[in-house]
């Protein structure tokens, strides 16, 4: 047994982003798909919802293109694009967290890692978030966390449907007991939603995990997820420390996930609006 | 004043060995014709010299370390001191049974209540089997029946928080680990029952927070409550995981901190030298504060109980703009 040896970390909050896209390979003309390493060009993915033409292999895709792209055309109202998260601990490691929310925002023009509105799919209303991954590897503060509150507190107003898309390694450790209550919070107002009939659509992206997973991502009344995302409450490192043994093939992903009861269906990035619209149809 | 298991942490053995020299000396008196009652009180006094100077300011890794001391007292201890008629109640009628969560009806000042708590394991063989107090799914859902039951009959709820945190495993994710912590999370904050949640020694993470969504939430003084362990928040963010202590000051992680930052509403205060050198007074201590809260929640109506505990979660959050 390995107990002896090192007591294991458990985590709600990212590891180090274990597999972003690497820009090297994804930036210019050109790009390098991240699974069969076919050279494609860069207009023909992004056309092909930045799935690999060759292997389908599912690139992370903005979260605005996404949004743009599932969204009937123009339907998108954006809300509380204006909250910003601070720094309630002080927290610093190698560097200040106010630095590291400094750089995001510059690179990505986003406040924080989570968009979210009002939008049309088919003609039919949602109250709709994203993630935005690539903000501090989608984790959850208090910014995020407020804004996904939001999401079910506007869906519940407008007696609308309520559709998340989650991308995010799990709570932001930067922002500490804060992060955790976020998850509580969340919850909450899940539960709040859910004394009205309209449904709640959770799309789990690449990857889902910790305190996100854990809290409103897991909690749909319909749970999607793309081909091969890595869906899980612990990261498979944590997982593979704790244990010592190597973890089987595709543990965790999507199509594991499903096997063992844990999502409704695995839906193709090119037939998510098709989806999404037959569901709000049915149920919306 | 022993500690039970002979087990010390550093910045305690100081104060034990003086103890020891002390209760030696007593032996030797009573035992013998020679008398050391003047050594004797000259070294209590200065053991209780030592006692404040070191309990009196410890950094947050010793905290951290008290809260995870083997002899500090767990949930089981607590119940048998502050609660009656504890009726165990087993299993999450899913899939299987989870000692590391556990819980069942009892009696707090003769009335009937639901009590949970996670269970650590003091010796190796324990830990074991208790798979030292980190629950798997089937915990979660058994804790999440309970509660349910508990609503059911009316009876308020306390729950008891002590784990490294939820367990990470194969089989554990296989049966939804997220799932069971999510769907806790959800139900908890619409309870209709009074609910109280206390950090006995470790808080840790999502795994905390599933049995901690109390319309009260308190804290031993000597327990930690975070995110993450400082060891994993080291690992990631400074790379190194022998830089735990660093992390614990920059987490804010213990009752204090969480108080001052109002996440929790009251510290309950540990006899000194920690509630393993006195685990009845720190019952007693807890019982006072349990006592107090519940009634201030008995007056309120269902209605009110989840608003107050919706509210309270609702807050949440550091953040500018509206």
């Amino acid at each position: 047994m390995a107990w002896f040896s090192k007591k294991p970390r458990i985590a709600v909050v990212p590891e180090p982003a274990t597999e972003p896209p690497q820009p090297s390979r994804m930036q210019g003309l050109w790009a390098k798909c991240e699974t069969c390493d076919e050279i494609i060009y860069r207009q023909e993915l992004e056309k092909n919802w930045m799935v690999c033409p060759h292997c389908e292999h599912h690139h992370a895709w903005p979260a605005r293109a996404r949004l743009g792209a599932l969204l009937d055309a123009d339907s998108f109202e954006e809300f509380d694009k204006e909250l910003e998260p601070q720094d309630p601990l002080g927290f610093s490691d190698s560097k200040k967290y106010k630095d590291r929310l400094k750089s995001s925002r510059k690179n990505l023009g986003e406040n924080d890692a989570f968009i979210s509105g009002v939008g049309r799919i088919d003609g039919h209303q949602v109250s709709v978030g994203c993630f935005v991954f690539e903000f501090m590897g989608g984790s959850m503060g208090s910014v995020v966390g407020e804004k996904v509150a939001r999401v079910f507190e506007r869906a519940h107003e407008l007696k609308c449907p309520a559709l998340v898309f989650s991308a995010s390694g799990g709570a932001r450790m930067q922002e500490g007991i804060f992060s955790l209550m976020q998850m509580a919070k969340t919850s909450a107002a899940i539960a709040r939603f859910r004394t009205g009939n309209k449904p709640y659509v959770s799309v789990l992206l690449n990857p889902t995990t910790g305190g996100v997973a854990a809290s409103f991502s897991w909690l749909g009344d319909v749970i999607l997820a793309e081909p091969k995302a890595l869906i899980g409450f612990a990261g498979p490192r944590v997982i593979e420390q704790t244990i010592r043994q190597k973890l089987p093939e595709g543990f965790q992903r999507s199509e594991f996930l499903l096997e063992h009861g844990m999502l409704d269906a695995i839906v193709h990035r090119k037939d998510m609006r098709a989806k999404l619209a037959q569901l709000l149809g049915l149920v919306g | 004043m022993a500690t039970g298991t002979g087990y010390a942490l550093d910045f305690e053995r100081p104060l034990i060995e003086l103890e020891k020299k002390i209760d030696e000396l007593k032996a030797l008196s009573t035992s013998g014709s020679v008398d050391f009652s003047s050594e004797i009180s000259k070294l209590e006094k200065k053991a209780k010299k030592l006692q404040t100077e070191i309990f009196s300011d410890l950094s947050r890794w010793q905290v951290v370390q008290l809260a995870r001391h083997s002899a500090r007292p767990f949930f089981l201890d607590y119940v048998q001191h502050l609660f009656t008629d504890y009726f165990e109640l087993s299993g999450d009628r899913r899939f299987g049974e989870d000692t590391s969560l556990i819980g069942g009806f009892a009696r707090f000042d003769g009335k009937p209540v639901m009590v949970l708590g996670h269970q650590k394991g003091r010796t190796t063989k324990e830990n074991m089997s208790r798979n030292f107090g980190m629950p798997r799914p089937e915990g979660y859902r058994k804790a999440l029946r309970l509660m349910e039951l508990a609503e059911r009959f009316e009876k308020p709820i306390f729950t008891f928080v002590d784990t490294m945190g939820a367990y990470p495993g194969i089989g554990a994710e296989e049966r939804g680990q997220a799932e069971a912590i999510a769907v806790n999370l959800e139900v908890m904050s619409r309870l209709k029952v009074p609910i109280i949640s206390t950090v006995l020694g470790e808080g840790g993470s999502g795994g905390a927070l599933a049995i901690g969504v109390g319309n009260r939430v308190l804290m031993m003084q000597n327990s930690i409550y975070s995110v993450i362990s400082p060891e994993g928040c080291a690992s990631i963010l400074f790379r190194d995981a022998s830089k735990a202590s660093k992390a614990a000051d920059a987490l804010k992680l213990t009752a204090k901190d969480l108080l001052e930052m109002k996440v929790i509403d009251e510290v309950i205060q540990e006899p000194a030298g920690g509630a393993h050198r006195d685990p009845p007074k720190a019952a007693e201590a807890l019982g006072k504060a349990l006592r107090k809260h519940l009634g201030q929640l008995s007056g309120m109506s269902p209605d009110e109980l989840v608003r107050d505990r919706y509210n309270k979660f609702r807050a949440f959050g550091v953040f500018s703009g509206r």
